[in-house]
C-alpha cells in the first residue's frame, strides 16, 4: 500500500508544481499511515531525485527510456501502471495540467479507479474519501467521494504553498515493458512560447483587455509584468483580434489559471472571463469605469486610465524592490 | 471513415449556480441547458467539415444521459451528423460515462472519436483520455487544429508553454478546443432534417460508478473591493506586500 505521484521536470529540474504534488501526496500518505513514491522519467540527475525527499517522497522510481522524452499519454500510462503495481498503490496523484489530464484518466480507467480531477483539498477520510474540486468554472466547488479501492487524483496546481523540509529519497530503477504502439505518435513540430514565465505556472499574472485599446499599447503592461516577474494574459476579444497570442487567452474558453496575484487592466469582468481567473488568490482591477463588474470580484480596485496607472504601478514596484533588496 | 462525437449537456454559461437540499443537489430550476461549447463549436463542427470534404463517411453523436438530455442532442443533430445515440443512464461519474461510450464505440468501430477539452460544469477534462484507454487508442488532448489525410491525422495542440504538432495513424481520440473549427448556427433546413434523423436510445452496459458527488459549496464571498487612489500606487504595492502577501 502506498501513494504514488507522477513528477515532471524541465531539463532535469523538477517543476515547482511537481514538488507541490509530492507534498500533497505525502500528506495523504501520512493520514493513511503509508509512504510516498515519486515516479520520474527521462534525463534527471540522482541528486535532484534524492532531493525530492525534502518534500516528502521516500522513494523515487526512475525510468529512463529516451522515447519518453516526448510526452505521450499511452506510454506514460504504462509507466504509472508499472509503478502502481510495484508499490501496490492505493492512491495515485497527478497534476491537473496538460500532462496529468492525459495520463491520470487513462490510469484510472485501466485500474477501474475513481477519479477526482482538479482537486483543491486533501481527501477527508472521515467520510470515506471525499475530495473538494472546482466545478462550474470556479463558480462553486463539488465534494466527490471516491468509492473504488484505488483512487486517482489530479491536483490543481498552486493550491498549497510548497514548504521545503529535510530528507532524502531513495532512487530505484523502474522497468517498464513497452510495445511499439506505445510510441506511435510522431512529433512533427514543437514551438514553445517565448514568454519567460509559462502562464499556467505563473504565480503573478498581468492581464489586459479591450480597454488597452490596441496591441501597440501593450508595452506598459509588459513593463509591469517584467518588473514583477509575472506572466502576461489577456481577455478573449484581445486574442480574437490578434492583439495578443491565443495561448494568453484566459477564461471559460481559454486557459484556467489560479495565480497568487492577477492584475486585470482594462478588462470588464464578464462572467466567462472570471471563469478562468476567479481562483486567483488576490485580484487587482484597473478600470476607468466605476461600474465595471470586475470590481465586484476584486480585492483591490484602481479607478483610472490603464495608460496612466500601469506605468505608475511599475514605478512603485521598482521602488519597492529597491527598498527591499 | 467513421467519426464519433461525444456531446455533453451543461448549464448555460450565464447560469446562476445554486444548490438545494442542504447543498447536496444542484438546483436545475430555471436553468437552460446547452451543448457543451467545446463539443459543439469545435468537435462537432470539425467532424461535419470532415464529412463535407469527403474525408468522413459517417458522423455519429453520442451522449450519456437520461431523457432530459434529448433536447440537447437534438440540437446537436440540427447542426449536422447522421445519427445520434443516447445511452440511457445518469452521467455523474467520469468512469461510468467513458466506459459507456467505449462499450458503444466498440460495437460500431470508429476511426476517430472527438470530444471537448472539458465539460464546463465539472471541468474534469477526463472523458476523452479514459475512452482512449478503454479502446486502446492513442489520445491527443487540447487540439487547436485537426487535419486528416488518408488514415493519418495531423494535430496541432496545446502543450505546456507552447504548441506541438503531432502526426498519428487512426484510430485516435482527440479532445478539441478553440481553433479546431469556427462555431456554426443551425439553419432551418438542419433543424427540419434533424427531426427525421435517427436518435437511438441504447440501454447502458453494466458498469458501476466509481465516485459520487456528496455535496457542493459556494466559494467564500469576496469581502469587498478596497479602492486605491490612482495617484497612490505605492499604497497598492505596500498592501500587496503586507496584507495580501503576494509580492
Ligand atoms: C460562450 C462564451 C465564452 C466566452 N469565453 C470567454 C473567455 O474565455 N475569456 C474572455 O475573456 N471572454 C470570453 N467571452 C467574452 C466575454 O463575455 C466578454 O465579452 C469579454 O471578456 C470582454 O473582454 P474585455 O473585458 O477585454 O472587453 P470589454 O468588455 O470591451 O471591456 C473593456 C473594459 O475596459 C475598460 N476600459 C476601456 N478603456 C479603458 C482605459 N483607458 N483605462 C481603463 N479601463 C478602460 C472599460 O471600462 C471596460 O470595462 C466569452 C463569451 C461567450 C458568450
Ligand atoms: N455525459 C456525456 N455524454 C457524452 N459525452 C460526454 C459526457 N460527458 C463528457 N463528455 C465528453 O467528454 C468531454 C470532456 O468532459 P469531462 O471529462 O466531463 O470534462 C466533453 O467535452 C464531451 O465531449
Amino acid at each position: 500500500m502506498s501513494v504514488i505521484v507522477l513528477v515532471e521536470h524541465s531539463q532535469g529540474v523538477f517543476k515547482k508544481k511537481s514538488l507541490e504534488a509530492i507534498q500533497y501526496a505525502a500528506n495523504i500518505a501520512k493520514s493513511m499511515g503509508t509512504t510516498v513514491t515519486a515516479v520520474a522519467t527521462g534525463n534527471v540527475g540522482n541528486s535532484e531525485m534524492q532531493a525530492l525527499g525534502q518534500y516528502g517522497a521516500q522513494k523515487v522510481l526512475h525510468t529512463t527510456d529516451t522515447r519518453l522524452d516526448n510526452f505521450n499519454s499511452r506510454a506514460y500510462t504504462k509507466v504509472m501502471l508499472a509503478a502502481a503495481q510495484k508499490e501496490s498503490a492505493k492512491v495515485i496523484v497527478g497534476l491537473h495540467d496538460t500532462v496529468g489530464k492525459a495520463v491520470s484518466p487513462r490510469v484510472a480507467a485501466r485500474l477501474k479507479a475513481g477519479l477526482v480531477a482538479g482537486a483543491v483539498s486533501y481527501p477527508d477520510l472521515s467520510k470515506g474519501f471525499v475530495v473538494k474540486k472546482n466545478a462550474f468554472a470556479g463558480k462553486a466547488f463539488a465534494f466527490v467521494n471516491i468509492t473504488s479501492d484505488v483512487k486517482v487524483i489530479t491536483l490543481m496546481p498552486n493550491t498549497f504553498p510548497v514548504v521545503k523540509g529535510e530528507g532524502s529519497a531513495a532512487v530505484e530503477n523502474l522497468d517498464v515493458t513497452f510495445e511499439d504502439k506505445d510510441f506511435s505518435i510522431q512529433v512533427v513540430e514543437v514551438s514553445k512560447a517565448s514568454g519567460s514565465v509559462p502562464l499556467s505556472e505563473a504565480e503573478l499574472v498581468v492581464s489586459g483587455g479591450r480597454g488597452m485599446k490596441g496591441p501597440e499599447n501593450w508595452g506598459v503592461l509588459e513593463d509591469l509584468a517584467k518588473e514583477l516577474g509575472a506572466a502576461t494574459a489577456c481577455s478573449r476579444p484581445v486574442a480574437d483580434s490578434h492583439w495578443r497570442p491565443h495561448n494568453e487567452h484566459v477564461g471559460q474558453t481559454g486557459g484556467t489559471i489560479r495565480p497568487n496575484l492577477y492584475i486585470a487592466a482594462g478588462i470588464s469582468g464578464a462572467i466567462q472571463h472570471l471563469a478562468g481567473v476567479n481562483g486567483s488568490k488576490t485580484i487587482v482591477v484597473i478600470n476607468k469605469d466605476p461600474e465595471a463588474p470586475f470590481f465586484k470580484a476584486a480585492d483591490y480596485g484602481v479607478l483610472g486610465d490603464v495608460m496612466e496607472v500601469l506605468p505608475r504601478l511599475t514605478e512603485a514596484v521598482k521602488k519597492f524592490k529597491a527598498a527591499h533588496s | 471513415m467513421k467519426i464519433l462525437v461525444c456531446i455533453s449537456q451543461v448549464p448555460d454559461t450565464t447560469t446562476k449556480i445554486a444548490f438545494s437540499d442542504n447543498n447536496t443537489t444542484f438546483s436545475s430550476a430555471g436553468v437552460t441547458y446547452i451543448i457543451n461549447p467545446y463539443d459543439e463549436w469545435y468537435a462537432l463542427v470539425r467532424a461535419l467539415e470532415l464529412k463535407e470534404t469527403g474525408v468522413a463517411t459517417d458522423v455519429h453523436l453520442v451522449t450519456v444521459g437520461k431523457a432530459d438530455a434529448e433536447p440537447v442532442i437534438r440540437k446537436a443533430l440540427a447542426l449536422g451528423g447522421d445519427e445520434a445515440i443516447r445511452i440511457d443512464i445518469e452521467s455523474n461519474d467520469t468512469y461510468l460515462v467513458a466506459a459507456q461510450i467505449a462499450e458503444y464505440a466498440k460495437t460500431v468501430g470508429y476511426d476517430l472519436v472527438l470530444c471537448g477539452k472539458e465539460s464546463i460544469d465539472y471541468n474534469n477534462g477526463a472523458v476523452g483520455a479514459m475512452v482512449a484507454e478503454l479502446l486502446d487508442m492513442n489520445y491527443l488532448g487540447f487540439a487547436a487544429k485537426i487535419d486528416i489525410a488518408g488514415t493519418t491525422a495531423t494535430v496541432k495542440r496545446e502543450i505546456e508553454g507552447g504548441e506541438e504538432t503531432d502526426s498519428c495513424a487512426l484510430p485516435l481520440v482527440i479532445s478539441c478546443q478553440k481553433g479546431v473549427a469556427e462555431a456554426r448556427i443551425p439553419n432551418m433546413r438542419g433543424i427540419m432534417a434533424a427531426r427525421t434523423k435517427p436518435l437511438k436510445v441504447v440501454a447502458p452496459a453494466a458498469i458501476d460508478a466509481l465516485s459520487t458527488i456528496v455535496s457542493y459549496e459556494m466559494p467564500p464571498a469576496k469581502s469587498g473591493v478596497k479602492m486605491i487612489s490612482a495617484e497612490n500606487m505605492d499604497e497598492l504595492v505596500a498592501l500587496l506586500h503586507t496584507e495580501a502577501k503576494v509580492i
